[in-house]
């Protein structure tokens, strides 16, 4: 085990990969991934359903086959990986990563690059607040989908699903094809959260309810869930009293989104972005500290893997640049959300790092159709791109391009939906 | 035949037995739960406190005080978690000041001795992030904070390790009193590991430490002089990024209407808010609410206003054991040789080394021999954390075993060696809960979201239970309830 | 005329397509793109879907390992498939893209593993 690298990817999830391969192929010989789990892939390995890799590889794959893929590519660029190895902290003094391995005990390892690529956990019962008991039978959709499609083992069998989203769905078919009954799923909006595809394959196809504008507000049951009270909303989301009722269910799914895991990040400074919960980065998904990067789940969470994979490779060409030096720190362009505009990444832009255009990840705050989402400098539209719908579940792109941020005047690009 | 019976394996029953496990002494103790502190114990407060509560002149008084002096002399020994962190009770006027003085003088006539009347100005520099409309607090450097179940956890294994014999799953159904002994029966339920307990057990005393249903255990030898009301507490648990936001264990100013929310730090640096109290009809009811926990919240925001509702964990609810009599019951009633230790509500965690001497002095006064036994073992190891090693200590430990390199929970830092030790220590336990109390995996932001299967997969391993019993705590609770393919079912 | 509304599946835009049986025959639109009409024309005829689950495996470190149906299945034949796979047991090493069943049910369709174990 070498105590040094020039780039040590924190994670071995598909935006380690794709980040630790674009670096590669930029230049970088020396590059070490770090990875919790005995094998390379994250948690694609347990989304055993299709869908993945439309734009990517313009094919349609299952999340272990997406996932393979990346780990081919991983091999064939002899990229080192760690596996069974838990970072505990980066130290930003001295760019070092330090970890735990059963095989190599306590690990410094040194680094003149560190991407940050961690993923993200799930929003848990206590973050949203369901009262009641606290008995077994409570999951959260990962953990129910890891235990079926990596362990075998089957959660429940009369189940009730709060949050519309895609593991939600997928989860909500999974349970019915292996025997369980999918009572219903609950939306707290009072639009479907997944993708429209989702909702037709997972709900419709196998007759599941979806309740929409509707919640958990109470669990039952002292050893094993006995059932959940669900009320309608009102417009700002609080449970009506009168509409309250009683579902039989032994077990309960939450698919109530997902979170960055940032520790690592926030010990090691990094800041953060309030609406991503991830970091705050450049066109070169470098963060504010010098050397380190950050791309996929961690830095904000997708609705696609694909845009994971182009994401993470301009990150690891990013990473390839700062170590040969030709990376630019200063900010030359900050994007703010505007109209209707939730969150952005990057946040910010130098243009001497740009080849000849930065794409943008965006999320907006409702539902809107017909709209256009647009850049601005000033007065001056830089950039726009119609849509027939926007939903919040969704990421919208924007291509800004370096000839247009260099001819208009000022620094502070303004995205608004419009 | 047994000297003495123990019934029940809270606090109180574990500081009992660890006190009696110094004499020669032959006990038995009982516990209806799958592992110790899975009652009352494990969903309070965590506070010892310093004694200038309880009113002077009765019983939780004299062992309030006497429990804190204990624990900070038993820790040497038995390393579990305590820190004295020091309260404030906190006031906003003249009036809460005059509270705050008849509570001082009350701490002085109980013993203690480290009481200060500090004005707002002190309460801020030790405490920046409270409320800036205090204007005074009595501050007792002597309060502190533990984590009561792994408290508990210390003392029974110290118990166990000199001789106690602990029976988990085992419900007292009856008790017959005979000339110079006892019958007890029990119902013995176990989840996975089966023990070969005879069914009746015979001892020459018995300790009715039953907690909540200390009454109940009473009734079973006619006893009908005391009833337990379990009177509900609800928490709300914050990230530990929330934790900083206190140093010490903050208290409001009693009125005669409330005795006001807590706002702490816990040993582990969460950040605890709560409890109120409910008077609830069935002793197992421990469900939460959103009206009593928004009460709860309003009611801290007095305290602290600054802490961030998005943090929160979970919520858990606790019953105390109140009886009605007011003041904690410790005496041998009027069946000759059965000790009832009831009515053991807060300051109960605190005064529960005290009680146990308490406890003994009836026995010596009933003329018990107390022969100290040559080999006793005061010193118990403390679990391994990797989460609190350092470098040198955690390679050191990694080489020897390797499983404590293998992160389970990643929230908490907790290694698969830890739950292999957790396994391996003298309460025999088979259960999520009680890997989680010992070991901290599962307790961190994400809930166990990524260790259940992991730890799923060791008990499977270590205790070669099949998987469809493997409980989150009681009979009942399974995490899973089979094999998705029918080619797997097999493998049991 | 006969209107049916049905969103596409075929990506994640999720277009809203809608089917009209006219007396000259079926029109779709709504689709962004060729395997939108493509798929609401099978849509209305017969319905098609991937299957994806697992197989039990042995000498792995899991007990289960990935598969799907290499073709989508008629839709009516899902839970046949699923029950079918219930009691399957393959042993590894196993690739991506092997055969693990084949043709399952005479369906003229291969159950194919998504996962290498090595």
């Amino acid at each position: 085990m070498k105590s040094s690298y020039e780039c040590v990817v924190i994670g071995g999830g598909p935006a380690g990969m794709a980040a630790a391969v674009a670096a590669k192929r930029n230049g970088i010989k020396d590059i070490l991934i770090i990875e919790r789990e005995k094998v390379l892939g994250g948690i694609l390995n347990q989304c055993i359903h299709n869908g993945f890799g439309v734009h990517h590889f313009k094919e349609e794959l299952t999340g272990p086959e997406y996932s393979s893929r990346m780990i081919d590519l991983v091999r064939a660029e002899n990229i080192e990986s760690l596996l069974d190895c838990m970072v505990l902290s980066v130290d930003t003094k001295d760019r070092t990563v330090h970890a735990i391995s059963p095989e190599h005990g306590y690990l410094q390892i040194k680094a003149k690059a560190i991407v940050l690529a961690m993923g993200c956990r799930e929003r848990t019962r206590g973050a949203i607040r369901i009262y009641g008991s606290r008995p077994s039978g409570v999951f959260t959709a990962g953990t129910a989908q890891r235990l079926m499609n990596i362990d075998g083992y089957m959660p429940g069998k009369k189940v009730v699903i709060l949050g519309s989203g895609d593991i939600g769905l997928v989860m909500a078919r999974r349970l019915t094809l292996e025997g369980a009954k999918v009572e219903m799923v609950v939306e707290l909006m009072p639009y479907s959260n997944g993708l429209p595809r989702n909702t037709v394959e997972c709900l419709y196809d196998y007759n599941i309810p979806l309740l929409l504008s509707h919640t958990v507000v109470q669990i039952h049951g002292k050893e094993r869930v006995t059932g959940v009270t669900i009320a309608k909303v009102d417009e700002n989301g609080r449970p009506i009293k009168e509409t309250e009722r009683f579902v039989d269910c032994d077990t309960l799914l939450l698919s109530v989104g997902l979170i960055p895991e940032n520790e690592i990040s926030r010990g090691a400074g990094v800041q953060l972005d309030p609406m991503t919960q991830g970091a705050i980065v450049g066109e070169s998904y470098q963060t504010n500290v010098e050397g380190i990067f950050s791309c996929g789940n961690v830095l904000h969470v997708h609705d696609v893997v694909d845009f994971v994979t182009e994401e993470s490779s301009v990150c690891g060409e990013g990473v390839a640049r700062y170590i040969a030096k030709n990376l630019q720190n200063e900010i030359t362009h900050k994007l703010t959300p505007g109209e209707g505009i939730r969150s952005i990444v990057p946040q910010t832009i130098n243009l001497n790092n740009l080849n000849e255009k930065v794409k943008l990840y965006m999320r907006v705050k409702e539902i809107s159709e017909k709209r256009a989402v647009v850049a601005s400098i000033g007065d001056q539209i830089i950039a726009k791109k119609r849509d027939i719908k926007f939903l919040p579940a969704q990421t919208v792109t924007l291509e800004l391009k370096k000839k247009d941020l260099l001819t208009a005047a000022g620094n502070e690009v303004v995205i608004s939906v419009q | 035949m047994f000297d003495i019976c123990i019934i029940g394996a809270g606090i109180v029953g574990s500081a009992i037995a660890k006190e009696l496990s110094k004499y020669q002494l032959h006990i038995c103790w009982l516990e209806k739960g799958e592992d110790v502190s899975v009652g009352t114990t494990k969903a309070n407060s965590g506070i010892i406190h310093g004694g200038y509560a309880a009113k002077h002149g009765t019983l939780k008084a004299k062992l309030c005080r006497r429990g804190n002096e204990l624990y900070r002399q038993w820790v040497n020994d038995l390393h579990f978690p305590l820190d004295m962190i020091g309260a404030f009770v906190i006031g906003f006027n003249d009036e809460d000041k005059a509270v705050l003085q008849k509570l001082y003088e009350n701490g002085i006539k109980n013993g203690v001795k480290d009481l200060q009347i500090v004005d707002g100005d002190f309460v801020r520099q030790k405490e920046p992030h409270l409320n800036p409309d205090i204007t005074c607090a009595l501050y007792v450097p002597s309060v502190g904070i533990t984590s009561p179940y792994e408290l508990a956890i210390a003392l029974a294994e110290n118990a166990i390790t000199n001789g106690v014999e602990l029976r988990l799953n085992s419900e007292v159904v009856a008790i017959e009193k005979e000339k110079d002994h006892f019958n007890i029966t029990t119902h013995y339920t176990p989840l996975s590991v089966h023990f070969d307990y005879p069914k009746n057990i015979k001892a020459k005393m018995v300790i009715n430490a039953a907690g909540l249903h200390a009454d109940d255990v009473a009734q079973l030898v006619g006893l009908h002089d005391f009833k337990i009301h379990p009177r509900k507490g609800q928490y709300l648990l914050f990230d530990k990024d929330q934790g900083p936001l206190v140093n010490s264990v903050v208290f409001q100013t009693p009125t005669p209407i409330s005795k006001g929310i807590l706002v702490t730090p816990t040993y582990h640096r969460n950040l605890l808010i709560g409890p109120d109290a409910q008077d609830v009809l069935e002793k197992q009811d421990l469900a939460t609410d959103a009206s009593n926990l928004a009460r709860v919240v309003e009611t801290a925001k007095k305290t602290l206003s600054t802490f961030d509702l998005r943090k929160v964990i979970t919520s858990f609810a606790g019953n105390r054991a109140a009886s009605d009599r007011g003041d904690f019951i410790i005496e041998e009633s009027k069946v000759d040789g059965f000790i009832n230790v009831a009515g053991i509500e807060s300051p109960g965690l605190t005064a529960a080394p005290a009680i146990a001497e308490y406890v003994i002095d009836i026995l010596r006064n009933k003329g018990l021999a107390f022969t100290e036994k040559s080999d006793f073992k005061a010193h118990r190891k403390p679990y391994h954390h990797v989460a609190l090693m350092n470098k040198e200590a955690l390679n050191a430990l990694i080489k020897e075993s390797p499983n404590y390199g293998r992160i389970v929970c990643r929230c908490e830092t907790v290694s698969e060696g830890e739950i292999d030790e957790a396994l391996k220590r003298p309460v025999p336990i088979d259960t999520f809960d009680a890997i989680k109390r010992r070991t901290r995996a599962g307790m961190g932001r994400c809930q166990a979201g990524f260790c259940t299967p992991r730890i799923l997969e060791i008990l499977f391993d270590q205790l070669h239970m099949p998987i469809e019993t493997i409980s989150k705590n009681v009979k009942g609770s399974e995490i899973v309830i089979g094999r998705t393919k029918r080619a797997l079912e097999e493998e049991k | 005329m006969d209107t049916k509304k049905l969103i596409c599946i075929c990506c994640p835009i999720g277009c809203e397509l809608q089917v009209n049986k006219t007396e000259n025959g079926v029109e779709v639109t709504g689709n962004k793109c060729p395997r939108g009409k493509k798929y609401a024309l099978s849509e209305i005829e017969a319905p098609k879907r991937y299957v994806t689950s697992t197989v039990k495996i042995e000498g792995w470190m899991y007990p289960v390992i990935s598969v799907k149906t290499k073709e989508p299945i008629p839709k009516e034949n899902i839970f046949e498939v699923m029950n079918v796979l219930s009691d399957v047991t393959i042993k590894a090493p196993v690739h991506v893209g092997e055969i693990v069943v084949k043709n399952i049910l005479n369906l003229g369709v291969d159950i194919i593993a998504t996962r290498n174990t090595d």
